[in-house]
């Protein structure tokens, strides 16, 4: 999956919109940085979030790094495939390797995120 | 991260690793491929046929002279002095107060005797003997013009025999030669910190390139791989050995580290006998013990361990073991806390664990 109609976190997340619906999971920088996933916390579903909040964490054999929402609404769903199989978040980061879908309270906040090209810049800088 | 790579030391076989597309780290002043293809994937090679590591950042010191062995019988707590030549030997050194100041390996060689110690520890070590020699020792500090590979699995004999000669066959564990390979003179022990079957090549910087290289090409067929320092700490510590900075340290003793079995205490005079005897008599408050993770988490260096509702030790090595597919780890208990424990893996977040016994891994390689 290419990375257009995606949009970027500062922090290396991705995020897709469907309607208000909006998907999230690690860039394909973040799962490198990272190393090998063993274990991902899945959120709870009906969990209301605030942009900017831990959604949850990832664990790497190296180390625990934490998922962060840019976007504020409710958790409906999770990628349970993760319990699993983690090492999905490194072999497809931006498809089956989702983490979670959350309804949006306010999608103005997506006009914080990076297109793109602009995570490129981001990433190099 | 990446390092910097202007400011690190690179080992002569760095643009190899480059090359190979490993992610470099600073370790111990060296920019160092923490791995290529992935932690778990070379771990397994490492354990189904065969990894090839830089470990070129470890130091070499040699000692010869009339005075050499009593040197090392003076600053390390294993008895050197039965060794033939060709032999090696897990050892450590102590300070007066016990406490450790790195492990090591000591090679009796031909004409002298060879010291390999932790990169991390590389000049605090040769202050240490430097400080301590005995009578008619000469001390050279050989780490800059040594470059050292380290095969290692269960097809590692197999690989190297095809450059290495018949002879390599015969070499049993814990034993070192001088072997030609590939055009090369070589310094080859059947040593390694991985619980498999392997071997430690010392030589020039010079030929360090060439020699990988070689052990690349007849590996061809064997599904050999670079392996980096990531998987290298997996793979010691699904063996339960101890890694200098982690598990022991000058705040602990061979007593309680579970190390007595290097420490003679039929030698007279090394350095740190007496505090170790002391300590041994009065006992000890803690032990080192193995854990695994009866729940989802990985346990890391520095990490709460609790019996029942107690604080009762302290993580010193976590990681996620690919054999075990579990979070396991080394620590310090208090003494009688035994069974069942529980991990602070995070700030709220407690796992049951259960101490075992060493190593994790039983199926090994390694030639005994």
């Amino acid at each position: 999956m290419s990375e257009n109609g995606l949009r970027f976190t500062k922090t290396h997340e991705w995020v897709k919109v469907e309607g208000d619906v909006a998907t999230l999971g690690l860039t394909d920088y973040a799962q490198h940085e990272l190393g090998d996933i063993v274990f991902v916390e899945l959120p709870e579903i009906g969990r209301e979030i605030a942009a900017g909040d831990v959604l949850t964490s990832v664990e790497s054999v190296k180390s625990v790094s934490e998922v962060y929402t840019p976007v504020s609404g409710e958790v409906v769903e999770s990628n349970a495939a993760l319990e699993e199989d983690p090492s999905v978040v490194n072999s497809d980061p931006l498809g089956a390797g989702w983490i979670a879908r959350i309804r949006m309270k306010d999608p103005g906040e997506l006009s914080e995120l990076m297109d793109a090209q602009a995570y490129e810049e981001h990433k190099k800088g | 991260m990446t390092a910097e790579a202007g400011t690190a030391r690179k080992t002569a076989l760095y643009e190899r690793h480059v090359a190979a597309g490993a992610k470099i780290v600073d370790f111990a002043g060296f920019a160092m491929p923490i791995q290529y293809r992935g932690i778990m994937a070379e771990h397994r090679r490492v354990r189904e046929t065969a990894g090839v590591f830089d470990v070129s950042h470890m130091g070499e010191f040699y000692l010869s002279g009339p005075d050499a062995l009593a040197t090392i019988q003076r600053v390390t707590t294993n008895n050197a002095s039965s060794l033939d030549v060709g032999r090696v030997q897990y050892s450590a050194m102590c300070y007066e107060h016990g406490g450790f100041i790195d492990d090591l390996l000591v090679y009796r060689l031909e004409d002298r005797y060879m010291l390999v110690v932790n990169a991390a520890n590389t000049e605090k070590d040769r202050r240490w003997v430097e400080e301590h020699l005995v009578g008619e020792t000469v001390f050279e500090d050989a780490t800059d013009e040594t470059s050292l590979i380290a095969v290692q699995g269960p097809k590692a004999e197999a690989v190297l025999l095809r450059i290495a000669g018949p002879a390599l066959a015969d070499m049993a564990y814990y034993r070192s030669d001088s072997l030609e390979i590939a055009g090369r003179t070589a310094l080859v022990s059947r040593t390694g910190y991985t619980g498999e079957d392997g071997f430690e090549i010392y030589c020039r910087p010079d030929d360090a390139a060439a020699l990988w290289d070689a052990v690349f090409e007849a590996g061809s067929g064997f599904d050999v791989e670079p392996v980096g320092l990531g998987c290298r700490d997996t793979l010691r510590l699904e063996m339960g050995y101890a890694l200098y900075g982690n598990d022991i340290d000058d705040r602990r003793t061979p007593v309680e580290s579970g190390l007595m079995w290097i420490t003679k205490l039929s030698k007279d005079g090394f350095i740190g006998k007496e505090a170790i005897v002391e300590r041994k008599a009065k006992g000890v408050d803690a032990r080192l013990v193995g854990f695994v993770l009866d729940g989802r988490g990985v346990p890391r260096h520095g990490n709460a361990i609790f019996s029942g509702d107690e604080e009762a030790g302290v993580v010193t090595s976590g990681t996620f073991s690919p054999s075990l597919e579990r979070g396991i780890g080394m620590g310090y208990v208090a003494s009688g806390v035994d069974g069942e424990i529980a991990v602070g893996v995070r700030p709220n977040m407690k796992v049951p664990a259960t101490i075992v016994g060493l190593p994790f891994y039983k199926r090994g390689s390694v030639r005994r």
